[in-house]
């Protein structure tokens, strides 16, 4: 007998006897009396995100450079907005790794975690959310779910190769609960809400 | 083998006072946090609820749902191995790192590997392994196996790192800011991250419905590990299978705030099908799980999903600490577990609980971890597993205990003892009870003769 076969026939001899099927999982619609933004914004803060809930009719651009001002090799994954380098379906992961600040459009959010939600197809190269030090996420307002019980009845989960729920910066507290951004992957992440450009909704 | 003695091995953690006090506040910490996050969720006990029922009834149908999960897995273009034991697991992992002539394996904590040995395997081999959990990489350039299960150097101070990264990662010897600390880390791994023929991780959850599996962690290095090099192999125990994504929901709604108190892990990643141009393979290890499966009292101890909050809610264990249980779990989940590998080793386990159930509380799926403990006492007792001292002292209070007029004696001569008989006489090896404490102060009067006194005229 195979591996395979050995072990399936030793769970099926060996499982308990059928418990209860599983009830339907409940929404547990969220009871907050304030925005869906407001709790995301709240949320991603405690995590270590920044938050920037309104740009005031700045553009990209000037956020781009308040945020940071040194920044030398931008990599932007939406065509909102031009970086120094360009990314592509057969840009290399390892060609990244000297990118100080990446741009990405997120397909969600999540309002009880403060998450964003991202796949292969907003990101390009998946490693473009870790290896740059900084990572400038667009969130549109009205992708905002409450928890992550809606978030999970997303279709995009069953289609995208890899898909992440982003919830601040890279962090460690693994010496003396000391917390420490940028353990390996981005030093900072901010989430700035950016509505949907007309056209491309 | 003899026995692991988690007395005596914690006796040494006792002795670095500092350290002590350390790791009993900051694990209690932690289990505030959890307790904040718990109370912030109103739903948070049908959460355990459903978590619970999902996990039995995954267990209870766990063969159909491995065959879903590999069929789905394979649709996506995973390849998928099953690996019988932990040697088949290290064969199955050393055959797929060679055959693509991979040199280097980058690789994110992964409580399986550490149980079935892997890295010692491998690096015979001629592989080179990073671990890229900070905690995980300073235990592996130390030398050391991982503490707990989450928080793997917790142990240590920041001093500890300090000497061990001065050593051996050319830190500056003396420098001790964690900031710092932190950052020699980052600039060391970065390189292995992009040089990597091959990366590893885990798996939290995997989706029988999507063929997906789940990875949480707060650093992004399952990510790196997964995304930058050409090769992904993901260890998986078959215990770790639910059945739908609605499912995930209940669980990651907990795993983090049971951890750490944090409402989600910075990164909750989803792999569902390899990159293009990549491979992704996924080695499924039973390694004795099928067995305890099929034990009549402790096959709940496989809906465990590894969050650590019963160890940091457990006197014992913050006091104690991960590596006095000498096993790759430790702490209460730990003791439940490792007996069922091996019984000799792990005998004296089950001991080191005070059964005050706290453990079984903060559980996120409803393991009756304190009740199984008990159990396993047990069958210490049943199959002779017992220390002489311990099973003379039961059998002396079995027999005093069922006779109350010796019991009586006994009461009433114990109390003259202590206040009259010289330290020595109390504080020595038969009381290990007496090691780090007082026995407590005799009360004037026993209960028996005050009730007579005031009770019995009425």
């Amino acid at each position: 007998m195979t591996g395979r076969d050995t072990i399936l026939a030793a769970v099926r001899a060996n499982q308990p006897k059928p418990t209860p099927a599983i009830p339907t999982i409940p929404l547990f619609e969220r009871a907050s009396a304030r925005s869906l933004i407001e709790d995301f914004g709240e949320a991603l803060v405690s995590m270590g995100g920044k938050f920037v809930p309104n740009l005031n009719g700045k553009p990209l651009d000037a956020l781009l450079k308040s945020l940071f001002p040194d920044a030398a090799a931008v990599c932007s994954a939406t065509p909102e907005i031009a970086g120094t380098r360009i990314i592509d379906s057969s840009t290399e992961p390892a060609a990244l790794a000297d990118v100080d600040v990446g741009i990405v459009r997120a397909a969600f959010g999540v309002a009880e975690t403060g998450s964003v939600w991202l796949s292969e197809e907003e990101l390009t190269t998946n490693a473009l959310a870790y290896l740059a030090q900084h990572l400038l996420v667009l969130l549109d307002p009205k992708q905002i779910v409450g928890n992550l019980h809606h978030a999970y009845g997303d279709p995009r989960f069953k289609t995208a190769r890899y898909a992440v729920l982003v919830t601040g910066p890279s962090a460690t507290a693994d010496i003396e609960g000391v917390l420490v951004h940028g353990a390996q992957g981005v030093r900072s992440l901010t989430v700035a809400i950016v509505p949907l450009p007309e056209v491309s909704r | 083998m003899r026995p692991i003695n988690h007395a005596e091995a914690s006796s040494h953690f006792i002795e670095a006072k500092e350290h002590l006090e350390f790791h009993d506040r900051r694990l209690w910490d932690l289990r505030l946090k959890r307790d904040r996050q718990a109370h912030g969720i109103p739903e948070w006990e049908e959460l355990r609820n459903l978590a619970s029922i999902i996990k039995e009834h995954t267990l209870s149908h766990l063969a159909d749902y491995l065959e879903q999960f590999e069929t789905q897995a394979k649709r996506n273009g995973a390849y998928v191995h099953w690996a019988r034991d932990a040697s088949e697991h290290n064969e199955i992992v050393y055959g797929v790192l060679s055959a693509r002539s991979a040199k280097t394996l980058v690789k994110s904590k992964s409580m399986l590997t550490e149980e079935c040995d892997m890295r010692p395997y491998l690096e015979t081999r001629g592989i080179k392994i990073i671990e890229t959990d900070l905690g995980e990489r300073i235990q592996q350039l130390d030398g050391e196996p991982p503490s707990p299960i989450v928080v793997p150097a917790v142990h240590k101070l920041r001093g500890d790192v300090s000497e061990v990264f001065a050593r051996t990662i050319e830190a500056q010897p003396g420098n001790n800011d964690p900031h710092y600390l932190a950052e020699v880390m980052r600039r060391n791994t970065r390189p292995y991250f992009l040089s990597a023929e091959a990366g590893m991780t885990g798996a939290n959850f995997a989706i029988a419905e999507t063929g997906s599996f789940v990875v949480c962690t707060n650093e992004g290095n399952a990510d790196l590990s997964a995304n930058v090099p050409k090769l992904h192999i993901a260890c998986i125990g078959i215990e770790k299978i639910i059945p739908k994504l609605e499912h995930l929901a209940v669980f990651i709604r907990m795993l983090s705030r049971s951890a750490l108190g944090s409402p989600i892990t910075q990164y909750t990643s989803h792999f569902r099908a390899p990159r293009t141009g990549t491979e992704l393979h996924i080695v499924l290890v039973d390694n004795g799980r099928s067995q305890r499966l099929g034990m009549k009292d402790f096959w709940y101890s496989l809906k465990c999903i590894r969050c650590g909050a019963c160890m940091n809610t457990c006197p014992v264990y913050r006091r104690s600490g991960g590596l006095s249980y000498g096993a790759t779990y430790s702490g209460p989940i730990g003791i439940i577990i490792d007996p069922a590998f091996d019984i000799r080793k792990y005998s004296n386990l089950p001991y080191a609980s005070t059964l005050n159930g706290s453990c079984t509380n903060v559980c996120p799926v409803k393991i009756n971890i304190h009740e199984q403990i008990y159990k396993w006492r047990q069958i210490m007792v049943e199959r002779n597993q017992l220390p002489l001292v311990k099973k003379e002292a039961i059998r002396i209070i079995g027999k005093v205990m069922s006779e109350p007029q010796l019991y009586r004696a006994a009461i009433s001569a114990t109390g003259l003892a202590i206040e009259h008989l010289p330290r020595f006489a109390i504080y020595n090896w038969l009381n290990p009870w007496g090691k780090q404490r007082e026995v407590p102060e005799v009360p004037k009067q026993s209960f028996r003769s005050w009730y007579l006194e005031n009770r019995t005229r009425q």
